[in-house]
């Protein structure tokens, strides 16, 4: 297979569906510009541009791209029945959770020594611990500064959009392409339940009728985002027995409105954290009531499914967090020597990665076979799109549906270390065995024997024959070989 | 009468210091307090306090130990 033309790698672009069937299927398109599925609207090159450095909004990004969040924004306007922000723990992952609050200068300075450290930093987000618009001076004074400082960053804010409308100009000004919004309901009779109070202009609402008047708020914020083009993200919190059968409304509405991409994401609810339904022993969702709503939600508007749902104060790749390595006592002591030449570098080289991943995919397509069959599988990454982490090293694995319509990223599943030393091993199988549920292998840089044997009493194949190389197009190919077998074993079978 | 912080339950989240139509509120060393010098209650301004109605801690109590605010006829 000859490598990709200049201009055709220039212009091509992953998608979220990689079909198998490349030629000859009513899906093949001549133009690189529309990669139409059932599943995904087509992007434009326009929209490529915008989103392809950001590991939230593309999860094609997210192999390649990090993330950060300052928390300049201490301040909230509303209080959810999820949220408690007195809580602050370095090891809680989770957002509205931040070990310190930076003033906009300090995180100003924090950026710089993030980016000399971690070339792949694309994007800095403010997501709070409490919300970015309740904060506007600290808000916008950061991102005056790294406009300034390091200009070819990525902006970016989440909120819950009670302030909203009042700040679309300046969000534009700032040439931020990206806000977050949470909508949990289209409906006040049902936010009620989750929003005890706001307060907006000068008083404290509670009941219904802070309900509708948030409700309202996001609608107008939504459209005046949408109206000045900038791409909208919405997070709703999945919270059974109260908008758990709701949100294909509020996924319907969000996307006539314009939103580009939805987010749901499981409620958490820890009595320890203290949050009102925490207390209450309101319980999150399982993992399958996750993934049987974003199942439901396929073919509206795109979904996020890479969410890890990250602090107020996360740094680093999208499964990792370096917070800790960044503090202020920390970041005292370093010398910060920013180069913006090996952000520039860094991202020739993923181009370059993008285009050999595709020749490998355009190639592994041409064995193109034909079967009815899906199937689960686990991937073990450390990101470059790659399978490039040890079994046992694994902290989460990303898990892909495999068919011969291609490979779709559906989730990843977090697990405690494997390796964590000495008896914790046999402890720490189960989890992974959970974690594994439903997936018929595992791909993996490499592992050990014992645990190869676990894995296959319990029905899952350790794979290590693709160690190091890109997932998509090793999930092609085992899928071939894998649907090779099944085809013998049943012909065998009835001879 | 004025309203005080009581700052072991406050995550200074700085909430209250903007909506403080009597810039009474302050920061300091990390904390925030209230000049109770300054403190109407609000009177005159708004139907609610403002630091109190804002505070997502309900931290905000009125401080019984300081004459009721009066305003001026």
């Amino acid at each position: 297979m000859p490598a990709p033309e200049p201009g055709q790698a220039k212009n091509g672009r992953p998608r979220l569906v990689i079909p198998i069937a490349s030629a000859g299927s009513s899906a093949a398109c001549p133009s690189e510009g529309c990669h139409t599925s059932a599943a995904t609207a087509p992007l434009t090159e326009h929209i490529w541009q915008k989103i392809k450095d950001h590991p939230c909004y593309s999860v094609e990004a997210h192999q390649h791209f990090a993330r950060m969040h300052v928390a300049v924004a201490p301040a909230c306007n509303i209080q959810c029945n999820y949220c408690n922000r007195k809580y602050d723990c370095s090891n809680e992952s989770r957002p509205g959770v931040t070990s310190e609050k930076l003033t906009p200068e300090q995180a100003a300075l924090k950026v710089l020594a993030v980016a000399a450290e971690i070339p792949q930093l694309s994007v800095v987000g403010i997501a709070g611990p409490g919300d970015a618009l309740a904060n506007p001076a600290n808000t916008f004074r950061t991102f005056e500064l790294l406009r300034k400082q390091i200009p070819d960053i990525k902006l970016c804010l989440s909120t819950n959009g009670l302030a909203l409308p009042d700040h679309v100009d300046t969000i534009k000004h700032f040439n931020v392409d990206h806000v977050t919004i949470t909508i949990n309901m289209v409906d006040p009779d049902i936010g009620a339940h989750i929003y005890p109070w706001i307060f907006y202009q000068h008083r404290r609402h509670s009941g219904i009728d802070a309900a509708r008047i948030l409700h309202q708020r996001q609608m107008q914020g939504l459209e005046q985002l949408v109206a000045a083009g900038i791409l909208v993200k919405v997070n709703s919190v999945l919270i059974p027995g109260i908008n758990d059968r709701h949100l294909a409304e509020v996924n319907r509405v969000v996307k006539s409105k314009g939103a580009f991409l939805h987010n749901i994401m499981p409620l958490i609810s820890d009595p320890a954290h203290g949050t009102h339904f925490g207390l209450s022993g309101q319980r999150g969702p399982s993992a399958q009531e996750l993934q049987a709503l974003q199942d439901q939600l396929e073919g509206g508007i795109q979904l996020m499914r890479h969410c890890r749902q990250c602090r107020a104060d996360a740094v680093g790749m999208l499964g990792e967090d370096r917070s800790s390595e960044f503090t202020s006592e920390k970041l005292k002591t370093i010398a910060i020597n920013y180069d913006p030449a090996a952000r520039e570098r860094y991202r020739a080289y993923v181009e370059q990665e993008r285009a050999d991943q595709r020749a490998a995919e355009q190639q592994q397509a041409q064995h193109h076979v034909a079967s009815n069959l899906k199937t689960l599988v686990a991937v073990a990454t450390k990101g470059g799109a790659r399978i490039n982490q040890h079994f046992g090293h694994a902290g989460e694995f990303q898990i892909y549906e495999v068919s011969a319509s291609g490979a779709r990223f559906v989730g990843h599943r977090k697990i405690d270390h494997y390796c964590a030393g000495g008896e914790e091993e046999e402890q720490a199988m189960p989890s992974i065995l959970n974690a594994l549920q439903g997936c018929t292998a595992v791909l993996v840089a490499k592992i050990g024997r014992c645990p190869q044997n676990e894995l296959r009493a319990a029905g899952i194949e350790p794979i290590q024959d693709y160690a190091h190389q890109y997932i998509e197009a090793s999930l092609l190919a085992w899928f071939q070989q894998y649907l090779e077998r099944q085809t013998s074993d049943n012909g065998s079978r009835v001879a | 009468m004025a309203y005080k912080i009581v700052t072991s339950a406050c995550t200074a989240c700085g909430a209250c210091e903007p909506e403080c139509p009597n810039v009474a509120i302050y920061e300091k060393s990390g904390m925030f307090y209230i000049k109770p010098d300054k403190c109407t209650e609000c009177i005159g301004h708004f139907d609610d306090a403002q630091c109190l109605a804002s505070c997502p801690a309900d931290c905000v109590v009125i401080d019984k130990s300081i004459a009721r605010y009066q305003p001026r006829a």
